[in-house]
């Protein structure tokens, strides 16, 4: 694969274009989008970069044909993605229902923007749900959500391999503030990481002779009677639980004598790491925790870290109205810490607000 | 006592054979013409197949072809998709009325603008037969549907969509529209030939509307089909091509 930078870099850039530029560095040969804010400049970088290094772009009529055109760019072989937000999001869930059923390497970018609806172009963490269990399916996808620049270049080159490893659709999970704001980070090959890219390959247009060579590929996504699909869908659901373990990414700090543990993901999980550190100078005893990985959901770590000390009380601090709750307590059924809320659906959260809501609970 | 067994195109897939559409429906009579087509142009190993939702789902294994089922409306995209990426393929996308003038005619008619080098084609059995035989884009006036049961009212409901004619608006001279009919199966395959060569030679966008016959649902026998399909189906939706790159067109 050919070598996109001379020697790994410092660069003080947008999320949205350190995704353009981990794209091309993880070897993504297309991309098909539809405009919609805050996921724009993804495109507006790789159409610049396109020329240059001799890869394709194709700005679709909606984001049906943008999520369906990358279904068929993955058929054929290629490493395709796109981007998309919101409203995007939710007509995006058609084409990754069918990546879902047909096993498809399809690579999306979510940033989040405010809901319900066109809600606003700016920021919130209200996409959850959807990106993690939206479609009519069992959510077998792999949703990562990153914090910082760095990660977002870092989870797009992975997200790549993870969509073509394992055939079962990956997102990266922004917000409107990762793609806007501009912080420093180190752009590399993957190579030089030690990073090996999984090689592509095609499902249909297969080389060779039909009835000769090979047989020709019929690809379904669809079942004459009920007890095919229950087949499908319950070997779909051991392969992704057998695969869990080695996928499941996430950050803890001070939990082992944790009296509250503070849970969230994204760039909240900034402040909480902040308010963390401020509260333990102030002598209260908190912890953080953070699921890297939303699917699959790193519950088994997360119950470790409760019960440690064990911990007397879960805040979870999300820009949403319990999208990430909900996740949860479905992951940690049975659990009998106390869980307190901090939702603040479409805005930001800072330290300050985490700490008073420490405060207010303790 | 020795049996004439009709040819069979070489790119046919067999163990998916009988095929499972109804008796008298005109889907076979189209298959059949692309599978010689197919034959006739050498190009078994290059296709991709992309068949849509409802009565063209039938048609998933029915090649011994590359081939994708998709959603209703979204074989345009998938096979948008693969051409873009590998445009050494030669896609051919099979979907109903429905699916390319109902709920996917945005994607046809901006395909059709962006000139994408895809051979698609529509058949037109003015209803959706899959579930049941509903009201469908090309429905035509006065004719009862499930859902039209006192007949299609166009103060309701508009006229017919005439699929060719807004493409052929839409497009540059490189691309091929055009109508044919399955009781004119020469002429069919004479289409269904231009439809992938104009792919095959890069030109542009590739779209030919196939008007067919669905006796289960327009609950007629052999007779009364062959009289709505010649004399109704035609008088509203004439054949030919409209626009081609290859001479003048055949009225």
């Amino acid at each position: 694969m050919p070598q996109i930078f001379e020697a790994s870099k410092k660069a003080f850039i947008t999320g949205n274009e350190a995704i353009a530029w981990a794209a091309l560095a993880a070897g993504a040969e297309i991309m098909f989008g539809y405009p919609i804010t805050p996921q724009n400049e993804v495109m507006h970088y790789w159409t610049r970069l396109a020329p240059e290094y001799g890869k394709g772009f194709l700005q679709t009529e909606d984001e049906l044909s943008a999520g369906f055109t990358v279904c068929g760019a993955v058929q054929s072989g290629k490493k395709a993605f796109t981007a998309t937000a919101g409203p995007g999001n939710v007509l995006m869930q058609e084409p990754f229902g069918m990546a879902e059923a047909m096993r498809l390497p399809l690579f999306a970018v979510i940033q989040q923007r405010g809901g319900p609806s066109s809600g606003t172009v700016v920021y919130s963490q209200q996409e959850v749900t959807l990106t993690t269990y939206g479609g009519n399916g069992e959510g077998h996808r792999i949703v990562y959500s990153t914090a910082t620049h760095q990660e977002i270049y870092d989870y797009t080159i992975k997200g790549f391999n993870t969509a073509w490893k394992y055939r079962f659709p990956t997102f990266l999970l922004g917000d409107g503030y990762q793609a806007k704001m501009r912080e420093p980070l180190e752009m590399y090959n993957p190579e030089e990481h030690g990073i090996e890219m999984v090689k592509t390959y095609p499902l249909v247009g297969l080389q060779g002779k039909i009835g000769e060579d090979r047989e020709p590929q019929h690809l379904c996504n669809i079942y004459s009677l009920e007890e095919e699909l229950y087949e499908v869908v319950l070997k779909f659901a051991a392969e992704y639980e057998a695969i869990t373990p080695e996928l499941v990414e996430y950050e803890e700090k001070g939990c082992e004598d944790a009296e509250i543990i503070i849970l969230s993901h994204g760039v909240v999980s900034r402040a909480a790491d902040d308010a963390v550190k401020i509260l333990r100078a102030q002598g209260i005893k908190a912890g953080y925790f953070r699921p890297i990985t939303l699917r699959p959901f790193p519950q088994k770590q997360l119950r470790e870290a409760i019960n440690r000390k064990p911990a007397r009380k879960l805040l979870i601090a999300e820009s949403a109205y319990g999208q990430l709750d909900r996740l949860t307590k479905q992951e940690i059924y049975g659990e009998t810490v106390a869980i307190e809320n901090l939702f603040m659906p479409g805005v930001g959260i800072i330290d300050y607000d985490i700490i008073n809501k420490v405060k207010s609970i303790m | 006592m020795g049996m004439i067994a009709p040819a069979i195109p070489k790119s046919w897939y067999l163990p998916s054979k009988p095929h499972k559409f109804c008796p008298g429906c005109g889907h076979g009579i189209v298959l059949k013409a692309l599978g010689e087509t197919i034959d006739e142009l050498e190009i078994q190993d290059q296709v991709v197949f992309g068949c849509d939702i409802g009565c063209s789902l039938l048609s998933w294994n029915f090649f011994a072809c590359d081939s994708t089922q998709t959603h209703h409306g979204r074989t345009t995209p998938v096979m948008v998709g693969i051409k873009r990426s590998r445009p050494e393929l030669i896609t051919i996308g099979y979907m109903g009325d429905g699916g390319g003038y109902s709920i996917g005619s945005q994607h046809l008619l901006n395909s059709a603008v962006r000139n994408e080098k895809v051979t698609l084609i529509l058949v037109n059995n003015t209803n959706y037969g899959m579930t049941g035989g509903q009201m469908a884009p090309t429905t035509l006036p006065g004719q009862k549907t499930e859902t039209s049961p006192f007949g299609r009212d166009v103060d309701l409901t508009g006229y017919p969509t005439r699929g060719p004619e807004f493409i052929a608006e839409l497009t540059p001279d490189s691309a091929y529209v055009a109508r044919a009919t399955v009781s004119k199966y020469k002429q069919l395959r004479r289409f269904l030939r231009n439809a992938l060569r104009n792919q095959m030679e890069g030109n542009g966008f590739s779209f030919v509307e196939v008007l067919s016959t669905c006796p289960t649902n327009w609950r007629t026998n052999a007779q009364q089909t062959w009289h709505f399909l010649e004399d109704e189906m035609e008088q509203y939706f004439p054949i030919g091509e409209i626009k081609t790159p290859f001479g003048k067109g055949d009225k």
